[in-house]
């Protein structure tokens, strides 16, 4: 009954929903390195409405894209002031200790503006695969490890298997919760040695309910002759498509556009 | 009157684009003493409105009252201690080193002292026969079947006065269900607690409660004494519920040989019925008449 989103995987049909995990993790990466290239605010600027159009192309409604930024808040307050204080050049405004300079204006901005590209960035490719595509897509980018012995193939099995398994622990960690607290538990006062304490009836059951499921599951995929990830196919491949071509060439341009801003635009501020 | 629902609303997630309205309106009132069964099928609301008995959800719109106590109200101390909550699958909320730890865990919250926990906990383990021995043993390492009654004497340990249970026979052989029924009934009768039982089986239920609630899709559309209950088979099949397979048996039966409708509820009723019909006229013969 309970609903629970894992992730922030936002049911879509996009152009990004639909090309291939790996593109789209390939291109985060990019990503990521072009906000750091860029160091002039119509760079940031451009970079910006590319988000904004990413954004609303994918179907991801605004208020959930900024949802998202809401743990980065904190950080973004704490860098933006220390930045604001600390960083010299002609003075704007002073008062008793603080000396706030056009320079630090500018730099706070700009770190403002490339933290938060950061972490949308990274966000939209979350919203547009789900964690089990995503998992597949890092499996075989990672496949050319096995080479020297990674197990890579076991890595993506455990990681797909805890993220299928986060719901069923919170659903059961609710249930349990509502029937210590039934049976006159209190996680809610006391002081922290107490509260702490007060959660060993949840989390023992938990444990033991995690080890019994695990061991079962184990039993399961034995049963049906899972070996491991030698020689083993897929039901779904995962292959490259036009979608993938449109989101590349779409990016392509962004880069483009950003590196000649860099070598030639500094005069652009 | 001890559980009172009036005009009960609950909306999970009210106010967000994923809102599920799980209750419409529910009024309903269970008698001290009664032993109430709610059926209806996964996803119609049962759970959530059991779990407005005790104050873990609290209703959207309506109120609830249990023994006069409002279950919106702030300190729900005195609501857990008369309302005692056995959830399904209960053996999965087992904790505590010792099967005696387990069961005390329940008053020794409510700050009772040990020898009077002990007491209690050996008054509980007698009503619910579970042997003393077990009482060292890690709640972990004892049968599924004992796993349940450890957990039941957790929350019957609390005495509360109404008890409430959902699916309390899921997951047990048939020899287990039936004794957990009769334990239930014993909880009833003898030690006067009363019950609110959820369940998707009609069967179950036929015979243990005094009163039966229909609730499809977060209303209730039937209630009454199970027989009153079952005599609406139309309906009930429209709703995909069950009659029990001697009721409709019965039914059966008295259509093909014309009798007077009656709604039987359990095998034994239904056997004196056909042995009173067999038996023939003149009262000379002790076989009870030939067969058909």
């Amino acid at each position: 009954m309970m609903k629970i989103n894992i992730g922030q995987y936002v049911v879509g049909d996009s152009v990004m929903h639909k090309s291939d995990p790996r593109t789209k993790i390939i291109l985060t990466f990019v990503f990521l390195a072009v906000v750091l290239l860029i160091d002039s605010f119509i760079g940031f600027g451009i970079c910006l409405a590319f988000v904004a159009f990413t954004v609303i192309n994918s179907g991801i409604s605004i208020r959930s894209a900024l949802r998202g930024m809401k743990p980065i808040f904190f950080l973004l307050l704490i860098t933006v002031t220390l930045n604001l204080f600390t960083i010299p050049g002609k003075s704007l405004i002073s008062f008793w200790v603080f000396n706030i300079t056009d320079q630090g204006v500018i730099v706070s901005l700009k770190t403002a503006l490339r933290l938060l590209l950061l972490v949308s960035g990274a966000s939209i490719l979350t919203f547009v695969t789900t964690p089990t595509v995503l998992t597949d897509g890092i499996e075989t980018l990672m496949s050319p490890l096995k080479r020297i012995k990674v197990p890579v193939h076991e890595f993506a099995m455990m990681m797909t298997i805890a993220l299928r398994f986060i719901p069923t622990l919170l659903e059961e960690s609710d249930k349990i919760i509502k029937a210590q607290s039934a049976r006159g538990a209190d996680f809610d006062t006391g002081n922290l040695f107490k509260r702490v304490k007060a959660y060993v009836p949840i989390i023992i059951p938990l444990l033991f309910g995690s080890f019994m499921r695990a061991n079962e599951l184990a039993t399961a995929m034995e049963a049906r002759c899972y070996k491991g990830g030698e020689g083993r196919t897929r039901m779904k491949v995962l292959a490259f498509s036009k979608n993938d071509v449109i989101v590349v060439f779409a990016f392509l341009i962004l880069v483009a556009v950003e590196i000649v801003l860099r070598v030639y635009g500094k005069a652009l501020i | 009157m001890s559980v009172k629902f009036e005009k009960v609303t609950y909306i999970y997630d009210n106010g967000t684009s994923n809102s599920f309205r799980a209750l419409k309106e529910i009024s309903l009132s269970i008698k001290t003493g009664e032993f109430f069964a709610i059926i209806g099928h996964s996803g119609s609301g049962k759970s959530t409105l059991i779990q407005l008995i005790n104050g873990l959800l609290k209703p959207t719109m309506g109120k609830v009252f249990v023994n006069g106590l409002d279950t919106s109200a702030k300190d729900l101390k005195a609501l857990r201690k008369t309302v005692g909550m056995v959830f399904q699958y209960p053996e999965h909320q087992l904790f505590d080193e010792t099967v005696y730890d387990d069961i005390a865990f329940g008053v020794r919250k409510m700050g009772l002292h040990e020898v009077d926990v002990k007491e209690r906990v050996y008054a509980t383990i007698k009503l619910l026969g579970i042997p003393e021995s077990l009482l060292t043993h890690s709640p972990f390492e004892i049968s599924g079947g004992q796993k349940r009654r450890v957990a039941m004497a957790g929350v019957i340990v609390m005495n509360p006065d109404i008890l409430v249970l959902d699916e309390p026979a899921a997951g047990l052989d048939p020899s287990g269900k039936k004794e957990m029924f009769k334990l239930i009934q014993k909880l009833n009768k003898q030690m006067g607690l009363t019950i609110v039982m959820v369940s998707h089986n009609m069967e179950d239920v036929a015979l243990v409660a005094d009163r039966i609630a229909v609730l499809v899709e977060g209303e209730i559309i039937l209630s009454g004494a199970p027989a009153e209950v079952y005599s609406d088979q139309e309906r009930l099949r429209k709703i995909h519920l069950d009659v029990p397979e001697i009721t409709s048996f019965m039914n059966l039966v008295m259509e093909r040989t014309g009798q007077p409708n009656h709604t039987f509820l359990s095998v034994a009723e239904a056997k004196q019925a056909i042995v009173d019909r067999l038996k023939p006229p003149a009262s000379e013969s002790e076989s009870g008449g030939e067969m058909p």
